[in-house]
């Protein structure tokens, strides 16, 4: 199965999902929200470049994009309403320390001996010349309605959160008759509306 | 990588990779101080004796000795200064430098707006570095500020992949033989001016790095790191100038000169027009950008994307 890969995509897999690892560990071993963020980032920019190391440039490069942007942002909501945010208190990430290392260790086991004990498939697949273009066709293609209800359900799922999370509906921004010509808004928009 | 699919050789395949690196360092460097000299030549009106300032400041911040803050977060903070001009180095690899780049990928634009965005993370670190509160304002008015431009700035670089039919940065360019793309995605190409202007943080997006923040994310910047910073930024437009060059001005195609001093003039005469509009404006409020962005830019995109999405599918481009 590896016999596909050149050496050096298989080392370069190899250490690079040695270094995701450690950098996943690092989020629970910092005790910072910052550090803690920015190790996951770094866990999963490890993961692109085994993408990369498998071939799968744009699922690669869109994997650091969305995970760099969804970082950010998540590390203004982790040090908005997390503990300790800047690391100068001691704190902990981690809850529950026993059961939780046992339920981690009993999936670890449990999926490492799945992946090396099932006789896997080997097909006469031969690798796409372009992958980017295989997956844009299998997305546009062969597995449209999937990819359409897994989006349609996602920007629901935006959309529907927002709408719970913010306070102010249309009737206070356009008064209990919804007549009003400006909205009435504690930010004021950019539009000049 | 796979160069599969490329009729183009890599730059690094062609002329060996430490002479392609270097290449695009040089060329990165050139970008970065051809920004900075541009922009001092509009923005001081003092004649080209003025051009040669950033050269100047540049070698005084190398020497300035480091100040630094209490209790900085040391280890983030210089992560995100040197992520900076490292990020403008690797998205310049995708663009076309003598027809050919240092990496080419089947997702060419992907990488060179996943580079963008890794800047939102380094952005933000050199905000928060320093344990100081302007600088993290800074950071996190960049993050609302990305918030904004990046949806179209995404459907910019697809709306040049459709046209193309390819994500790959060399097919781009031949994809415009006959007819350069700004003449059909007018739209796309001044969004990707004004979103570069966006990203790095620059003219009338200034405001993570604005003078009633005390220079926000750039505040508590000294020495060789603020020298990083300022380095990366201006190399990031330059970069930039050379991808709008690549995606829509038609690369290095032109008639009698030969193809690099067609890409060299196309270049600098994007930079120009970068900085003669974008030091003209004013700085926009980063929560007053987001309903022009949502409201305006991204509707706009989406129907330039449809435009040229219909006419690539009526054999247009062909």
């Amino acid at each position: 199965m590896l016999t596909d890969l050149s050496a050096w995509a298989v080392t370069a897999v190899v250490v690079l999902g040695a270094l995701s690892v450690a950098a996943g560990i690092a989020v629970f071993v910092v005790d910072s929200m910052a550090r803690a963020t920015f190790a996951l980032l770094a866990s999963f920019l490890a993961v692109t470049g085994v993408l990369i190391a498998f071939d799968l440039d744009y699922l690669a490069f869109v994997t650091a994009l969305m995970m760099t942007i969804e970082m950010a942002i998540m590390a203004v909501f982790m040090i908005m309403f997390m503990m300790n945010p800047a690391g100068l208190m001691p704190m902990t990430m981690v809850h529950n320390a026993r059961g939780s290392a046992l339920v981690g260790a009993g999936a670890f086991v449990a999926l490492t001996v799945g992946i090396w004990t099932i006789d896997w498939p080997v097909g006469e697949v031969t690798r796409p010349a372009d992958s980017t273009r295989q997956l844009g066709e299998a997305i546009m293609g062969s597995h449209m309605l999937a990819m359409l209800v897994i989006g349609v359900g996602l920007f629901a799922t935006i959309i529907s959160g927002t709408l719970l999370a913010t306070a102010r509906g249309r009737y206070d921004r356009f008064g209990a008759d919804l007549r009003a010509a400006r909205p009435n808004d504690p930010v004021p928009g950019g539009l000049p509306r | 990588m796979s160069d599969s699919g490329a009729g183009i050789a890599t730059s690094a395949a062609a002329w060996g990779l430490a002479p392609a690196v270097l290449l695009v360092a040089v060329v990165a460097l050139l970008l970065a101080f051809g920004v900075a000299a541009v922009d001092r030549l509009v923005v001081s009106g003092a004649g080209s004796r003025a051009m040669w300032e950033p050269l100047r400041s540049g070698v005084r911040l190398m020497a300035e000795e480091r100040r630094t803050t209490l209790a900085p977060d040391s280890l983030l903070w210089r992560l995100g200064c040197a992520s900076v001009p490292v990020l403008a180095l690797l998205s310049l690899a995708v663009v076309p430098l003598g027809g050919r780049t240092l990496l080419s990928t089947s997702a060419d634009l992907v990488w060179f707006n996943a580079m963008e965005s890794i800047l939102w993370a380094a952005v933000w670190l050199v905000g928060w570095g320093p344990n100081a509160v302007h600088a993290l304002t800074g950071g996190y008015r960049f993050l609302i500020q990305g918030l904004s431009y990046e949806l179209p700035l995404m459907f910019s670089l697809i709306t040049v992949g459709i046209g193309a039919q390819s994500l790959r940065a060399t097919d781009v360019v031949a994809a415009q033989e006959s007819l350069w793309f700004v003449l059909t995605m007018p739209v796309a190409f001044a969004v990707f001016l004004a979103t570069a202007a966006a990203f790095a943080f620059w003219g009338p997006f200034a405001s993570p790095a604005g003078v009633d923040v005390a220079g926000g994310v750039r505040s508590e910047l000294s020495g060789v790191e603020r020298l990083l910073v300022e380095l990366g930024r201006a190399a990031f437009l330059g970069a930039a100038a050379a991808m709008a060059t690549a995606a829509f001005l038609g690369g290095d195609a032109g008639p009698w000169l030969p193809g690099p001093v067609w890409q060299l003039v196309k270049t600098v005469g994007v930079v120009v027009l970068f900085v003669l509009i974008g030091r003209r404006l004013p700085v926009v409020r980063p929560e007053r950008f987001v309903e022009v962005a949502w409201m305006v830019l991204i509707p706009l995109t989406l129907l330039q994307a449809l435009v040229v999405a219909v006419l690539s599918l009526s054999g247009f481009y062909a």
